[in-house]
């Protein structure tokens, strides 16, 4: 960037003003508090929660606060990878940070850019209270861990109003035939089944990933998942096709089966996704969006009541030999800056005590083992919490375990598939040449 | 904040900003001049201008020239900067394989190629019919002033601004965009995706640069204007030219060189487009440009081999424009 800058009148004080900014370098540090256990100081913590999500994220944090004294800065952002890379390399890395992408502190950790949190967190409480899964997904190279989870979502829920399926007769389906078979009979009463919206930002496209990951997991199950996020196995290869080939025959010709079609489709920010599905008369009766969405329809519609207004059936398995999987996401903080605040702050995390205020909130799944499902705030999110453990085959979100540039690729092309199906194998093909690019990293 | 940063560490830099800052420089140049002094006579004119052009030159040594050197080398390395390569890295940025995928460079070169020929002729014109016309109302001042007015924006605040006027909903809604609450209302047709819409999402992208930048281009070409002399154009209609006449025949040729410098600003700046398209659209839909490019390059593919080839390009390309604006602008301070 600075190359196209045009050329710079320098003052020529600038020189000077460069050592007088090198006195006040040291200015990151915090002077140590006084007693009664307060260890004070700053805490500065980069994150992806905006609005609702934060004011959650904030009333998590408010006990820590006020117990150690300890401010914490929060920052957030929806471009976390540019964002956090960006700090790292400036050397003005943010002491914690929450929900980046496995891909992006894999990078980070073999860079040795991570701090590891084996001596910071209690390994055996974190054992005992977490399911392996989430100990393992937290390892990064070396076996070191990087990263402990605070929530959890679950993926591949299929949201719809019972009073509207009541009032058409319409019930939830088991499997995958009666879900194609709903989605057709929704369609020819006159109705767009489906409600899918795209548009997040930089991140646009990621809601029709989501339906495509799950779809793999559920029609070619884990093994053909894991070699394909780790790069092993090609977007052109039959299986991959098949998934998107799948989430377009749902869709229909010409993203007939989902409201808007697919100009709606991509203008629509993924927040608003139900908004015509709790339209009277409906407008789309069903909606796939992760566990974390029901927030996004109370707070567009308040007077929506979970479970009476709103509830949910897991996507029916494609495959009966991979029936119970389940694609997950977490949100996971990682310490990108060793100081006495960030160690504070990271142990307090992965309590039950301070996950089970957003849990209260609603939106959230915890994985810990010590949060109670009385603490889940509807019957909606402690469904939800059963599902994920019920699950039988949980498999972490393809597109944050890829690199990220990957994942941005896969985004922007579903944007590309939702308008034009027939483009799928060039589509396929420029995500091979992604795949072969970003995995010889 | 906490009392305690503000007194030990934010007063103090605080203070060596203020006082320290030009301290050093005032030593800076008195110990100059005290040398300067001492050297023979023949030998001061030589030596002074370099002491005071120094520090600047060592400013943009600093922090142009040395980072353009080191990214100039940068992509002539392979991805680990260990190997040389030569151009491959080029190679691989313009691959011809990739020639109508959207995920090449190829796009943003063709993007930024719209953006260089539409931003730059549509700033020029608007600006250039604005500043004519608004000298010729007794209302010149607020006229000039509201159109002004969007430079105050940031080009993230504008691209954010724009999003809203060009947001769709679907056919029947009410829309919400002031563009399709106009296309729709008035002209009865369908809402258009504008951002998303391939085949107009460019030109809206530049349209919504162009209504940022007129009101600078309408300003210099303005100023330009009130230095034509009254008397001039007084003669032009005394031998009976009308004033299209004199638009044509007096007052552009007049301009010309202002036009061209502005022209080939306008130019940079199209090549540099960067903040409108990351926020309208993040370089999807076939909208992708240069910089963007080696933005996501940079730090999502974390490719520096790449990144350092696609901002060589931008370099290349802009270099010429350079060039030929240093020497117009000095082509019009000799005029004066």
């Amino acid at each position: 960037m600075f190359l196209t800058r045009p050329l710079r009148r320098a003052p020529a004080f600038g020189l000077l003003a460069v050592l007088a900014l090198a006195a006040c370098a040291p200015g990151q540090s915090t002077g140590g508090g006084g007693g009664g256990g307060k260890i004070g100081g700053t805490v500065h913590v980069l994150a992806v929660w905006a609005g609702s999500e934060q004011d959650s994220f904030m009333a998590v944090l408010k006990p820590f606060e006020d117990r150690t004294g300890i401010k914490v800065e929060y920052e957030s952002t929806r471009d976390l990878d540019a964002t956090l890379l960006t700090r790292v390399q400036a050397g003005n890395p943010p002491e914690v940070t929450g929900a980046p992408s496995v891909g992006t502190l894999n990078k980070l950790a073999s860079q040795g850019k991570l701090v590891s949190l084996d001596n910071i967190v209690d390994m055996n409480a974190l054992k005992s209270q977490y399911a392996d899964t989430w100990v393992k997904l937290g390892q990064g190279p070396g076996g070191k861990l990087y990263q402990i989870f605070s929530w959890a979502a679950m993926k591949g829920l299929v949201w719809y109003n019972p009073k509207s399926f009541q009032a058409k007769g319409y019930t939830a389906p088991k499997t995958w035939a009666d879900f194609t078979a709903l989605v057709s009979k929704i369609k020819a009463d006159g109705t767009t089944p489906l409600c899918i919206t795209l548009e997040s930002g930089a991140a646009s496209g990621w809601p029709g990933s989501d339906w495509i990951k799950e779809i793999v997991l559920s029609q070619s199950g884990p093994t053909v998942y894991d070699n394909w996020w780790q790069g092993k196995q090609k977007w052109t290869s039959t299986e991959i096709k098949q998934a998107w080939q799948t989430f377009g025959q749902l869709m229909g010709p010409g993203a007939g089966n989902v409201f808007g079609g697919p100009n709606y489709m991509v203008s629509t920010n993924f927040g608003d996704v139900g908004t015509p599905m709790f339209a009277s008369p409906p407008k789309c009766y069903m909606l796939n969006q992760g566990s974390f969405i029901t927030d996004f329809f109370v707070k567009a519609n308040p007077s929506l009541k979970p479970a009476q207004d709103f509830t949910f059936f897991t996507l029916p398995p494609i495959n009966s030999s991979y029936a119970g999987s389940t694609v997950m996401a977490g949100d996971g903080f990682a310490m990108t800056k060793n100081t006495p605040q960030s160690r504070e702050l990271i142990k307090y995390l992965t309590t039950a005590e301070a996950q089970s205020i957003w849990v209260k909130r609603g939106g959230k799944i915890s994985p810990n083992k010590n949060v109670p499902n009385s603490d889940y705030p509807d019957d909606i999110s402690k469904q939800v919490a059963t599902a994920l453990g019920a699950a039988k085959i949980a498999d972490f979100d393809a597109g944050d375990l890829m690199p990220a540039d990957m994942r941005n690729a896969w985004w922007g092309k579903v944007l590309d598939f939702v308008k034009d199906q027939s483009k799928l194998d060039s589509i396929l093909a420029d995500l091979d040449k992604v795949q072969a690019s970003s995995s010889t990293g | 904040m906490d009392v305690g940063t503000l007194l030990t560490v934010q007063l103090p830099t605080l203070l060596v900003v203020i006082i320290g800052v030009p301290a050093v420089l005032a030593g800076y140049i008195v110990l100059g001049e005290f040398l300067v002094r001492r050297l023979p006579d023949e030998a001061r004119p030589r030596v002074r201008p370099w002491l005071w052009v120094g520090p600047a030159l060592a400013f943009v040594g600093l922090f142009l020239v040395y980072p353009a050197v080191g990214t100039i080398i940068r992509s002539l390395y392979d991805k680990g900067g260990g190997t040389f390569v030569g151009l491959r890295n080029y190679a691989s940025v313009l691959s011809l394989s990739d020639f109508p995928s959207s995920s090449s460079v190829w796009i943003a070169i063709r993007d930024n190629a719209y953006w260089l020929v539409f931003y730059t002729i549509l700033a020029l014109l608007f600006g250039l019919l604005l500043a004519v016309l608004s000298d010729r109302v007794p209302y010149e001042t607020p006229v000039k002033s509201l159109i002004f007015m969007p430079m105050a924006i940031s080009f993230t605040a504008l691209a954010v601004i724009w999003r809203f006027m060009f947001s769709y909903q679907p056919p029947g809604a009410p829309q919400t965009g002031t563009l399709n609450a106009i296309v729709t209302g008035l002209f009865h047709a369908q809402p258009i995706t504008w951002v998303q819409d391939e085949r107009v999402n460019n030109f809206a992208l530049i349209a919504a640069a162009v209504w940022g930048i007129t009101g600078f281009v309408m300003v210099i070409l303005s100023a330009s204007l009130k230095g034509i002399p009254a008397e001039l154009l007084e003669a032009a209609r005394v031998d009976g030219a009308g004033e299209i006449t004199i638009f044509r025949r007096v007052i552009l040729p007049l301009l010309m060189p202002t036009i061209t410098v502005v022209g080939t600003t306008l130019v940079i700046f199209a090549l540099k487009a960067f903040d409108i398209v990351y926020v309208m659209t993040a370089g999807n839909y076939h909208t992708d440009v240069l910089a963007n490019a080696m933005y996501k390059t940079l730090y999502l593919a974390q490719n520096f081999a790449n990144s350092s080839a696609i901002a060589v390009i931008l370099l290349i390309a802009v270099i010429p424009v350079l060039i030929f604006n240093l020497r117009q602008f000095r082509a019009v301070e000799a005029r004066r």
